[in-house]
């Protein structure tokens, strides 16, 4: 079986130009990262010059932790609709009849939510640090800037969305309702930002190792899903809402 | 019908070699194709082959198993048994994608990206097929429907007319071996509709090979080479003309100035003539097997009994009426 990245692109171009004109996409994209850098900048900024510093450490990964809500839920949101929602609106038919592999669109579909989520994500970030250089005091600076959050941040900030994003998939091709699979999306987003926060606030001792392993642990899940997510995608059911047997997954 | 089983089978009015001799042999090769879904039967034992370069009429009311075919033949759902060879490739859980290559189908409902323009739209499925010359292509199947200067609309702002067009130019879009068009004029207004009757028409002079469902007897038996009609089983297939004089005895209808006395003194044991009834408009409709030899023979018995013949004349059956009597015979059916 031939993997086409072309077919790949041609769904990441369509999705992509479909989200622009999207208005409920577009203000998700624009207001849930705004909810999400207020609540932590404030919590940074409230911070008095007297705290200890393990408390002051204890803060900052809360405010870094709220960051990471984001590529959580943002691309729920995205991902939740993407089978789902072709089929409500009629699209998914005809794009079935095309010579597209079930992997194919999936990964289109991943890599359609993924793109704009890790740009959303990252762009926020370096806004949180931006305005925590400009505006914090400066023991708080230094905490923040320290390597191995950053590094956990940039790290997670990827891995965390892919997760969200092949459950989100998962979930919306077995739901028959846009709305159902959205909600569930979210929950379903949350148990790698969960272990993160256990890490962060010390409940498993972090070190480097643990969080790189931690990494790699969901870089495997991530990397692997597709070929679950593709095994469970059953154009039968999809077409016609009945499970199909041994259909074509061709 | 007839005791030839070739017959039954549907075989092909003409054949045409595959094109640029890629696939030899029919475009379409069915064979007791039976789809349950759960204890519902879709369709059973459907078993016809169709050649390329035609345009193969699939005929039957609601709920006949067409859509379900289409699908199918499609790969989107699997029989529950039977066999199907699509444009020469036999359709198994692993020859989906290569089935779908080769063809191309316009579904019941356009399913346009509605937010996309019309040329987006179609770009995305060039680039699903992985056309080359993407632009040429779209352009070219855009001028085919006559929507070269809507390229740039929104799929959105379109009629239903125009999207049930655009649907069709993304279907022509890879030139596929076979178009399938799922009930191409379902829920177009009179005007739409003869538009999508002109493309098809130029589509058929084309050689284009198609297989095209619909319930509207006028459109089958206009636009299609042979037409199949389906009620969950495969009833007929045939040339529209061949289906007729299947199906019915023929007829003479026969007009007197004034009721006959006697019209069974005049008619019955006539050569030729097999049976009699007045119709309601009150002519006699004789069942003859052959006109010719019967007319002769009738207007003598007419003359000799003294009628004033107004005129003797065979009557003809249109496709509704061969419809209508098997889905009637159906009806009846279901009620014994
Ligand atoms: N997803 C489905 N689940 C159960 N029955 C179905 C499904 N799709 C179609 N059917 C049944 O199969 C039969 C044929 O349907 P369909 O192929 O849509 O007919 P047509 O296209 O000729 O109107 C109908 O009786 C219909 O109720
Ligand atoms: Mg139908």
């Amino acid at each position: 079986m031939s993997f086409s990245w072309s077919r790949v692109g041609a769904i990441v171009q369509k999705e992509l130009r479909d989200y622009r004109r999207n208005r409920f996409v577009v203000l998700t994209m624009v207001f849930l990262p705004l909810v999400f850098i207020v609540a932590p900048v404030i919590q940074l900024f409230a911070i008095k010059v007297q705290i200890t510093s393990a408390k002051l450490d204890d803060r900052i990964g809360l405010s870094l932790l709220y960051l990471l809500i984001l590529p959580a839920i943002v691309p729920s949101v995205l991902s939740a609709y993407s089978v789902v929602g072709e089929r409500e609106q009629g699209t998914l038919e005809p794009l079935l009849t095309t010579p597209i592999r079930s992997a194919e669109l999936l990964v289109g579909k991943a890599l359609a939510a993924f793109l704009p989520t890790l740009a959303v994500a990252y762009v926020i970030f370096g806004i949180f640090l931006g305005a925590v250089a400009a505006f914090a005091h400066h023991a708080v600076v230094s905490a923040t800037f320290e390597r191995d959050h950053l590094l956990v941040q940039l790290l997670f900030t990827p891995l965390v969305a892919g997760w969200s994003i092949w459950a989100g998939i998962a979930i919306s091709t077995r739901m028959s309702d846009v709305r159902a699979a959205q909600q569930l999306t979210v929950v379903a987003s949350l148990p790698p930002v969960a272990i993160v926060a256990l890490v962060n606030f010390n409940v498993i001792t972090a070190s480097i190792g643990l969080a790189l392993g931690l990494a790699g642990a969901l870089l495997l899940v991530d990397g692997m899903a597709w070929r679950l997510v593709a095994a469970m995608f059953d154009r039968e059911r999809l077409v016609t809402g009945r499970q199909g047997g041994p259909t074509r997954r061709a | 019908m007839t005791s030839d089983p070739d017959a039954h089978r549907g075989r092909p009015g003409r054949g045409r070699p595959g094109r640029d001799g890629a696939t030899p042999g029919p475009a379409l090769v069915v064979e007791h194709l039976t789809k349950h879904f759960g204890g519902r039967v879709a369709y059973e034992d459907v078993s016809f082959e169709v050649g390329y370069g035609e345009v193969f009429g699939f005929l039957g009311p609601n709920g006949a198993g067409k859509t379900t075919t289409v699908r199918t033949l499609g790969t989107l759902i699997a029989p529950t048994s039977g066999s199907a060879t699509i444009a020469g490739i036999p359709l198994t859980a692993e020859s989906g994608a290569a089935i779908r290559e080769r063809i191309a189908i316009m579904p019941e409902s356009p399913g346009l990206y509605l937010r996309l323009t019309v040329a987006e739209n179609l770009e995305c499925f060039a680039r699903l097929y992985e056309l080359r010359d993407v632009r040429d292509r779209i352009d070219r199947v855009l001028r085919a429907v006559n929507l070269g200067d809507r390229a740039k609309d929104v799929c959105g702002s379109l009629s239903k007319g125009l999207r049930q067009r655009v649907a069709l130019a993304r279907a022509l879009l890879s030139d596929p071996e076979v178009l399938f068009l799922d009930e191409p004029t379902s829920g177009l207004d009179p005007v739409a509709t003869r538009d999508v009757h002109d493309l098809l028409t130029v589509l058929r002079e084309r050689g284009v090979t198609i297989f095209l469902t619909t319930h509207r007897l006028e459109e089958a038996e206009r636009l299609c080479h042979r037409v199949a009609i389906l009620n969950t089983t495969l009833r007929l297939v045939g040339r529209p003309d061949e289906l007729r004089e299947q199906l019915f005895s023929r007829n003479l209808d026969v007009r007197t100035r004034a009721p006959l006395d006697e019209p069974g003194r005049v008619f019955d044991g006539l050569a030729n003539v097999d049976g009699w009834e007045r119709s309601p408009s009150g002519s006699y409709v004789l069942n003859v097997t052959d006109p010719d030899a019967a007319a002769p023979v009738v207007v003598r018995a007419l003359v000799a009994a003294d009628a004033d013949v107004l005129s003797i004349a065979e009557s003809h059956h249109s496709l509704e009426d061969v419809y209508l009597k098997l889905v009637d015979e159906d009806v009846e059916a279901a009620k014994r």
